[in-house]
């Protein structure tokens, strides 16, 4: 291992020993960083990301106005939330979430059973089209929501023509900002396996279509599709330009407008929504971490022989 | 059952060589395969111009030649992964032409490594019978056996990633075999492994075939391998098949010039053919086969046909290379021709060495002079 790193500039052998898990010396160019080093960059990260959540869990307990420079500290903003007297007030908020929940459901949806298939047809069928298929893909990435939205007005009279007026017919507009957030990792997962051999060699062992699909290509792509589900949550969690042009009720256009009367409100739901991220974050990375697990035990079978 | 089973699993560890018949029962006796005239055309280009092969039951025929000749594709169309622009291809008598991949009851090994990367060797190893819905009981054991006839018995649990290239291949051999295929078709399947794991494994290829005595294709552009490896070799060329035959009558009686040139090392010379026999550097040899008109030729004379002697024609020695049992050594004559000529390892010609060089007489293959 020590003779792989690109900077051991001596034969001594125990010149990298001396210095493992130092920051510093000969070994800090070194493909993965030591210990200790990954500690630092751990914290560091860390308390960027925590200073704003603990401000933000700091202002939504604080209790009126400071007395003489002493601020009071409770539940009160908390409770207030669920209490039903106030569920007029906050009724938009909530709506808001269901809306935003639906459109991120029918944005997941349009992925998983229009891009992901279309890719994969793609890639086995006519991998001449990759590149075509690739540029639609990314183009939404490069204009900007504000521009796009100017086309979505009147587009979406036609929508709402067919469909009515819902929030959730937000989901084409957004399922296309989010073509290139969802490409990507499913293109990288794509090129990372070897689909058409995979088929090919499925479907000389009987395989028909669906088989190949359900059993070979898709367990294969599990990582991807999982990046790919995740990014395009959180992307529709994120988009607050369409929904407000389009005069839509989200969680997003809800929690601006209720900043505006109730900022406590407004930081009480958006530490939710980072909670609910964070969770959904490592149930996914739990789903599609690790090396693929033998499916209903299979190594154990293979030890308990037939007699 | 499951005690015959068990029983030839314990037979299998004690000689390995006994077992492949015992281990997959063959239903039946692979199947002829026959090709007629077959045409395949790719967007303005014709890969295969009507190539027409007949492999009896059980018979291994090896596929060689150059890159771009039209081997993989000759197996695609076979496999019906490709389809076919014209003519005919029977298996077991039967035209196979409405009969999509998974239904040709073929087993394949692809050149690339193909395992199933979240399967286990046994998941691997099961997934054609699961494809086949044999229960799960005997899809287990006959997985085991399978894997245990490739050598890998100890292996099962391995994912395709924890096995070394040569292992994967064995592994895909496996898979393609337990299903008990009519017939079995392999791409190169050795040409990504170090030299010696490719000898190892053609070699047990080899034996598997033969005690199986599944109808086999075997491509690859090795002509070594090939020879070794074949019953008959047919030696393709532009989309087309130019010789088959067994190994020996390609070596000893090439039908053309580039197969001479291209199985086995042979030295072109110039020579003047009349009648029977060729003339060159005032050596008379018979020719071997139908030779064109009398005239100028190229004759192909084996470096094994050549000797280092004491007299004959003058040569200046320009390399010599050891290659183990033999040495190979190639020398310059008068005219600037440059021969290969084999001999014993004793003699050590060095570089610049002038010697003289002598045809053993036997029979060369002829052409026409390419000028
Ligand atoms: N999908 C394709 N589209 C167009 N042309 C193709 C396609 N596949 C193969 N060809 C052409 O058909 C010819 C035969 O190809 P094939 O793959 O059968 O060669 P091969 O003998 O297997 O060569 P190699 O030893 O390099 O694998 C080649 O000229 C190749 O360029
Ligand atoms: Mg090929």
């Amino acid at each position: 291992m020590t003779v792989s790193t690109a900077t051991a500039t001596t034969s001594d052998p125990i010149a990298p020993k001396a210095v493992r898990g130092s920051p510093v010396g000969p070994r800090s160019f070194a493909a993965e960083p030591g210990r200790v080093v990954r500690g630092i960059i751990l914290g560091i990260v860390g308390v960027v990301f925590l200073v704003p959540i603990v401000a933000m869990i700091e202002f939504s307990l604080r209790v009126g106005q400071p007395v003489d420079g002493r601020q009071a500290y409770g539940f009160q903003h908390f409770v207030a939330v669920f209490d039903p007297v106030n569920s007029r007030a906050y009724g938009v908020l909530f709506q808001g979430i269901v809306n935003s929940i639906g459109i991120c459901a029918i944005t997941v949806l349009i992925v998983l059973v229009l891009l992901l298939p279309t890719m994969i047809f793609v890639e086995l069928k006519f991998p001449g089209l990759r590149r075509a298929l690739e540029f639609v893909c990314i183009i939404p990435i490069t204009i900007p929501s504000i521009v796009l939205v100017v086309g979505f007005v009147p587009v979406y009279s036609v929508v709402a023509g067919i469909f009515g007026s819902h929030p959730w017919t937000l989901s084409f507009a957004v399922g296309i900002i989010v073509l290139p957030y969802a490409y990507r990792p499913i293109a990288a997962n794509l090129r990372a396996i070897e689909v058409v051999v995979l088929s090919e060699a499925s479907r000389s062992l009987g395989a028909g279509w669906t088989s190949v699909l359900t059993r070979v290509i898709l367990p294969n792509l599990r990582r991807g599709i999982l990046s790919s589900v995740f990014i395009t949550i959180a992307v529709v969690l994120g988009e607050y330009t369409i929904a407000s042009f389009l005069s839509q009720n989200t969680f997003q256009t809800a929690l601006i407008l209720v900043q505006h009367t109730d900022p406590y409100v407004a930081v009480i739901f958006a530490l939710f929504a980072l909670i609910f991220a964070f969770v959904l974050l490592v149930f996914i990375g739990r789903l599609g971490s690790g090396s693929p697990r033998p499916r209903r035990g299979g190594p154990r079978r293979l030890t308990r022989r037939p007699e | 059952m499951t005690n015959t089973r068990s029983s030839a699993r314990n037979a299998a560890r004690a000689t390995p060589a006994v077992t492949a018949s015992q281990a997959i029962p063959l239903a039946r006796e692979g199947a002829a395969v026959e090709l007629r005239n077959v045409v395949k055309d790719y967007a303005g280009h014709r890969a295969l111009t009507g190539v027409n092969l007949s492999i009896a039951p059980g018979e291994l025929v090896a596929l060689l030649g150059p890159s771009g000749c039209g081997k993989t594709t000759v197996l695609r169309a076979l496999s019906g992964l490709e389809a076919i622009s014209d003519g005919q291809i029977r298996i077991d008598g039967a035209d196979v032409a409405g009969l999509p991949v998974n239904r040709r009851d073929i087993g394949m090994v692809f050149q690339s490594y193909s395992l199933f990367p979240h399967m286990t060797v046994t998941q691997n190893v099961e997934f054609g019978l699961q494809m086949r819905r044999v229960d799960a009981a005997s899809r287990r054991a006959r997985a085991v056996d399978a894997i245990e006839m490739v050598g890998l018995g100890h292996l099962g649990g391995r994912y395709a990633h924890q096995l070394s290239g040569g292992q994967q291949q064995r592994v895909a051999l496996a898979r393609a075999l337990v299903t008990r295929p009519r017939v079995l078709l392999l791409d190169e399947p050795l040409s990504a492994l170090d030299a010696k794991v490719r000898v190892q494994l053609r070699d047990e290829i080899r034996r598997i075939q033969t005690e199986l005595g599944i109808t086999t294709v075997f491509v690859t552009h090795d002509q070594e391998e090939a020879l070794a490896v074949a019953d008959r070799v047919a030696v393709m060329r532009d989309g087309n098949i130019e010789q088959i035959g067994s190994p020996e009558q390609l070596y000893t009686q090439p039908a053309t010039s580039f197969v001479a040139t291209f199985v086995g090392l042979s030295n072109p010379v110039a020579a003047i053919l009349a009648g029977a026999t060729v003339t060159a550097y005032g050596a008379t040899l018979p020719v071997l086969g139908t030779a064109p008109a009398d005239g100028p030729v190229t004759a192909y004379i084996r470096p094994e046909d050549i000797a280092l002697g004491s007299r004959g024609i003058p040569a200046t020695v320009v390399a010599s290379s050891f290659l183990g049992s033999l040495r190979r050594t190639q020398v310059r004559l008068a005219d600037d021709s440059l021969l290969f000529v084999q001999h014993d390892v004793r003699e050590r010609p060095v570089s610049g060495e002038p010697v003289f060089i002598e045809f053993a007489g036997h029979p060369v293959a002829v052409s026409e002079r390419e000028e």
